[in-house]
């Protein structure tokens, strides 16, 4: 008789466990011992006593926790079973980031996959995604809504160029997360023919080498020097998200805020964050991806980790599939992560600029058929100068 | 189409004017006639169509998507447009159809058909209503989501990409050497796909003839009177006129090819805006342009700003509206006078020709803005400083200030320098204390630029902040940069773009705000809204316990409504007033 799932894998406020090899995965805390999935640091975190992982991951944990990241380690190489205790894992390409896997337990004739995070699209910097077959499997759900549908990521890094061709006196700040989705950008501006320098912000520069020397070709990439940011009209920047409307990106020439993430598809979401050039690049799956990935594997059961879990599993109902939310925390926290915070003002948000300040007005109110519309619409203020 | 909603999808989230307009030229000089000119329509607000409503697209999509599933995307989008144009399952895309449902290898289906932005606009505009559904539903299966979003702002016919009629036209003329105005004055001649504009423009074609009997004529704008003008200005060669609280208008009359008469009302940028008052266009009975203020008037006494926002934030134009709020033209100045072009006259020659065109049109609704006596600039002062004192009687309170023109000048369009003078009166000024500071646009996107502000009251713990509006320019560039370490340095708490910084009776920065009004809200919890409101002084030596309380706002508000409100006492001691008027 075959296993039940849940005797294989079990949650703890670690993470996920399996009882049957004593281990972890991706857990959020220091454990005994830890597969992880893949480099990003809700996923890969610092302080276990072994870690098991690709080489891939494993060199990005070095490099963003230095090298004593674990007491050991162990490289899982790809598509190799590996017996641990009672079950047998094995590690293949999600298609998420360098060094991404989705990893497959097997006991007693049931197969679980715990995919991590994973994508079907094309990126040019990692491994395609492999379908895994199996009984039971494990998925997020950060773009589970049928609202994400990620574009073809060639047309958003068009529409980067073209604006640049068309703004060649300011410079294009690129917010991008530092493991993955930077270097993605880079390599799809190469592979439409941007030849010309692409500047880094410090924090994306040790990663981006670490691409670097597992052969990926990202071209020239220099790291933004502060006092010359002012001359860097017409150039494209890379730098973390949270630096888009820092401080730091004060210098550069009338600067253009562009975001390269899933949630840019949403405009509220776009206009939050004071971005003028949303492109919808992601590193995860869209709803389509979720769903088709899902009927792909055979699966049977699907839990659902974290992200938009109540969508997915009812989606996977009405498609007579068994789902659960697991309501896991802790992930998410890095890459193309959930940010609350809607502002508790009446009317943020919204924009209030008409008619110089009158406060009434708002878009609600300011429909194009509306009779008197033109009368509120004085001229806007002429390029947002500093008064 | 594809090119048409990257278009407007660039422009939702651009906040310059500036680039705004490079993004429109852009596009112009890119795309052929007629996609272009649809385009320009569609901007403009020239476009009309009968049977495609928004209703349709709501029944497709029901018949499309899993109920609890449209329930929570839209929960989490928030906008019912997006949803739809996100959500929509075009065929190829889904995810049932890729696995179980019909191959998408294989199958004979014709490949989905991309529609041109002249093809969707045509057939909206021609297409029966039995005939829509099965159309729009081949679109949107074609488009992508961008494309949807903008087919749906098409046909919903609310664009909402902060783009004025006015600021698509002057991209039109920036595509050739030509000045704004001139567009406008050819303009309402026009029809899209506008191939003869363009034409015009790129410097292929005549002019187009104004097939216009009433067009508009740019307006003549002045130029705020700063302290040190007045030792320039010689006071005898000026003339002066209340500067009124309205809405500036342009009135024209004339006479159709038909012999029946044409008559419009545009707002000071040209926008025909007739419709939304056809009691004053039925009083137009004249032919030439005049220029004037919009106000309402009940009883003969103008009333505030407020009252007549209360007619301006309408959307269906009823009896009982015109009724309640009576529109009124408060004229100052002629352009035209039947086919005689007047603006190249004086100032005081064109004010005796506008006073006997008012005196034969003998309507009450279109009066003249009596001029305001004076020798010295200190006279003019006095009578700035109580208009009440010097003939304006009980309409003082919508009185801004005083208009100052020099009695030679002729009518010019823009906003030449050395003729026309601003000189409003003194704002209103309160002490607030900054509550939360937000992010700006543009240059400004990495300061917290935006500033709420809030004033005392008694809360159910003690006295309580409590905001009154936002704020955002008054200020230097050095003082910006102040301001925002402020909020940097002081923030207690993050919602997205915005801060709260700290606040209370000993912390917190004390803002002089200047704002010309306020009107009561629903919006704010404070319950009131100010006009104009910027930042007059940072008071950095103010204790915050020591800000303005609500009541000093309640006060100013009381005064107003007071006196403005007539016709609310009239009504309830007189019932029957009201149906007489109507």
């Amino acid at each position: 008789m075959a296993l039940r799932s849940t005797d294989i894998l079990t949650q703890t406020p670690q993470g996920l466990y399996c009882p049957l090899g004593d281990f972890h995965i991706d857990p959020v805390r220091p454990v005994e011992r830890a597969l992880i999935t893949h480099g990003h640091s809700d996923h890969a975190r610092s302080g276990h006593r072994s870690v098991m992982a690709t080489r891939e991951t494993l060199r990005i944990m070095g490099v963003r926790y230095g090298e004593d990241f674990a007491g050991s380690t162990q490289e899982a190489p790809l598509r190799e079973s590996i017996r641990i205790g009672d079950v047998t894992v094995r590690f293949s390409p999600a298609g998420h980031v360098l060094g991404s896997a989705q990893i497959a337990i097997e006991a007693g004739g049931t197969r679980i996959v715990v995919s991590g995070d994973y994508k079907r699209a094309e990126d040019p910097t990692c491994l395609p995604y492999e379908v895994v077959p199996c009984d039971v499997f494990i998925t997020e759900a950060t773009f589970g809504l049928p609202v994400f549908r990620h574009p073809d990521t060639r047309g958003e890094v068009r529409k980067l160029l073209d604006s640049a061709a068309l703004f060649p006196e300011r410079a294009h700040i690129v917010g991008a997360y530092a493991l993955g989705k930077a270097q993605r950008v880079m390599a799809l501006l190469r592979e439409e023919g941007y030849e010309k320098p692409i500047y880094l912000h410090g924090a994306m520069e040790r990663l981006t080498e670490l691409y670097k020397a597992e052969s990926i070709p990202l071209g020239e990439t220099p790291k933004v020097v502060a006092a010359e940011r002012s001359k860097l009209a017409g150039a494209i920047v890379i730098c973390p998200p949270s630096s888009i409307q820092d401080l730091w990106s004060r210098r550069f020439p009338d600067p253009v805020t562009c975001f390269a993430s899933g949630w840019m598809r949403v405009r509220g979401r776009a206009r939050q964050k004071g971005v003028e050039l949303p492109l919808v690049i992601s590193d995860h799956s869209d709803w389509d991806d979720l769903c088709r990935t899902i009927q792909e594997t055979g699966a049977g059961e699907v839990w659902v980790t974290h992200g938009q879990e109540d969508a997915l599993v009812h989606w996977c109902t009405t498609h007579g599939i068994r789902a659960r939310p697991l309501h896991m925390l802790g992930y998410g926290d890095e890459g193309e992560a959930e940010e609350a915070a809607h502002p508790p003002l009446e009317g943020e948000g919204r924009e209030h600029r008409e008619r110089g300040g009158v406060e009434t007005p708002t878009s609600e109110s300011d429909g194009a058929d509306h009779p008197t519309s033109a009368l509120r619409a004085d001229p806007p203020p002429q390029g947002e100068d500093m008064a | 189409m594809n090119r048409f909603a990257a278009l407007l999808d660039r422009l939702g989230y651009e906040p310059r004017r500036n680039a705004k307009l490079r993004l429109l030229t852009d596009y112009f000089r890119h795309t052929p006639d007629p996609d272009r000119g649809y385009a320009l329509a569609a901007m403009t607000g020239a476009l009309m169509f009968k049977e495609a409503k928004p209703g349709l697209i709501r029944g497709l999509v029901e018949e499309r998507t899993d109920p609890e599933l449209f329930r929570m995307s839209y929960h989490y989008v928030g906008d019912l447009a997006e949803t739809v144009a996100l959500i929509w399952p075009a065929p190829g895309h889904d995810a049932a159809a890729k696995v179980d449902g019909t191959p998408t290898i294989g199958h004979n289906n014709p490949p989905p058909h991309v529609p041109t932005l002249t093809e969707v606009i045509e057939t909206l505009a021609t297409t029966s209503k039995s005939d829509l559904p099965a159309r729009v539903a081949g679109w949107m299966d074609a488009l992508d989501e961008t494309g949807r979003w903008a087919l749906i702002k098409l046909i919903t016919r609310e664009l909402r990409v902060g783009v004025s009629a006015r600021l698509a036209k002057t991209a039109v003329a920036q595509l050739g050497q030509i000045e704004p105005d001139e567009v406008e004055l050819v303009w309402h001649g026009l029809e899209a796909p506008y191939e003869d504009l363009f034409a015009w423009v790129e410097g292929r074609g005549p002019k187009p003839e104004s097939g216009n009997p009433a067009p508009f004529r740019p307006s003549m704008l002045s130029h705020p009177l700063e302290d040190e003008d007045f030792a320039k200005l010689e006071a005898s060669e000026f003339l002066a006129e209340w500067k009124w609280d309205g809405i500036r208008l342009q009135a024209a009359s004339g006479h159709g090819s038909d012999g029946r008469p044409v008559r419009r009302i545009y707002s000071r940028t040209g926008e025909d805006v007739s419709r939304a008052f056809p009691d004053l266009v039925d009083a137009l009975d004249f032919e030439g342009a005049i220029d004037g203020e919009l106000l309402v008037v009940r009883e003969g006494r103008v009333q505030s700003f407020n009252v007549l926002q209360q007619r301006l934030n309408r959307k269906a134009v009823t009896p009982k509206l015109i009724a309640e709020f009576p529109a009124h033209l408060r004229v100052y100045d002629i352009l035209f006078e039947g086919e005689e072009d007047l603006r190249s006259l004086p100032f005081a020659e064109r004010r005796r020709r506008l006073e006997a065109l008012v005196a034969r049109l003998d309507d009450p609704r279109i009066d003249l803005s009596p001029m305001v006596p004076f020798t010295t600039w200190e006279d003019l002062a006095a009578a700035r400083a109580d208009p009440a004192s010097v003939g304006a009687g009980p309409d003082a309170d919508a009185i801004e200030g005083c208009m100052v023109k020099r009695a030679n000048s002729p009518y010019l369009p823009g906003r030449p320098k050395g003729y026309w003078y601003k000189w409003k009166r003194d704002p209103y000024l309160v002490d607030a204390v900054m509550m939360y500071g937000q992010r700006g646009h543009g240059k400004r996107s990495s300061f917290y630029s935006d500033y709420t502000f809030g004033v005392w009251r008694d809360g159910p713990g003690g006295e309580e902040l409590v905001p009154v509006g936002k704020a955002y320019h008054g200020f230097t560039d050095e003082e910006l940069v102040k301001l925002d370490r402020f909020v940097r340095n002081h923030t207690v708490k993050r919602f997205g773009p915005v801060r709260e910084v700290e606040y209370g009776k000993d912390k917190g920065l004390v803002l002089e705000v200047a704002f010309e009004g306020l009107q009561r809200s629903t919006r704010h919890k404070s319950g009131v809204a100010m006009r104009f409101p910027r930042i007059n002084r940072i008071r950095w030596d103010k204790p915050a316990a020591e800000a303005d309380r609500i009541e000093t706002l309640e006060k100013i508000l009381e005064r107003g409504e007071k006196e403005v409100h007539p016709l609310k006492e009239d009504q309830a001691e007189r019932p029957g007033k009201k149906r007489k008027e109507a």
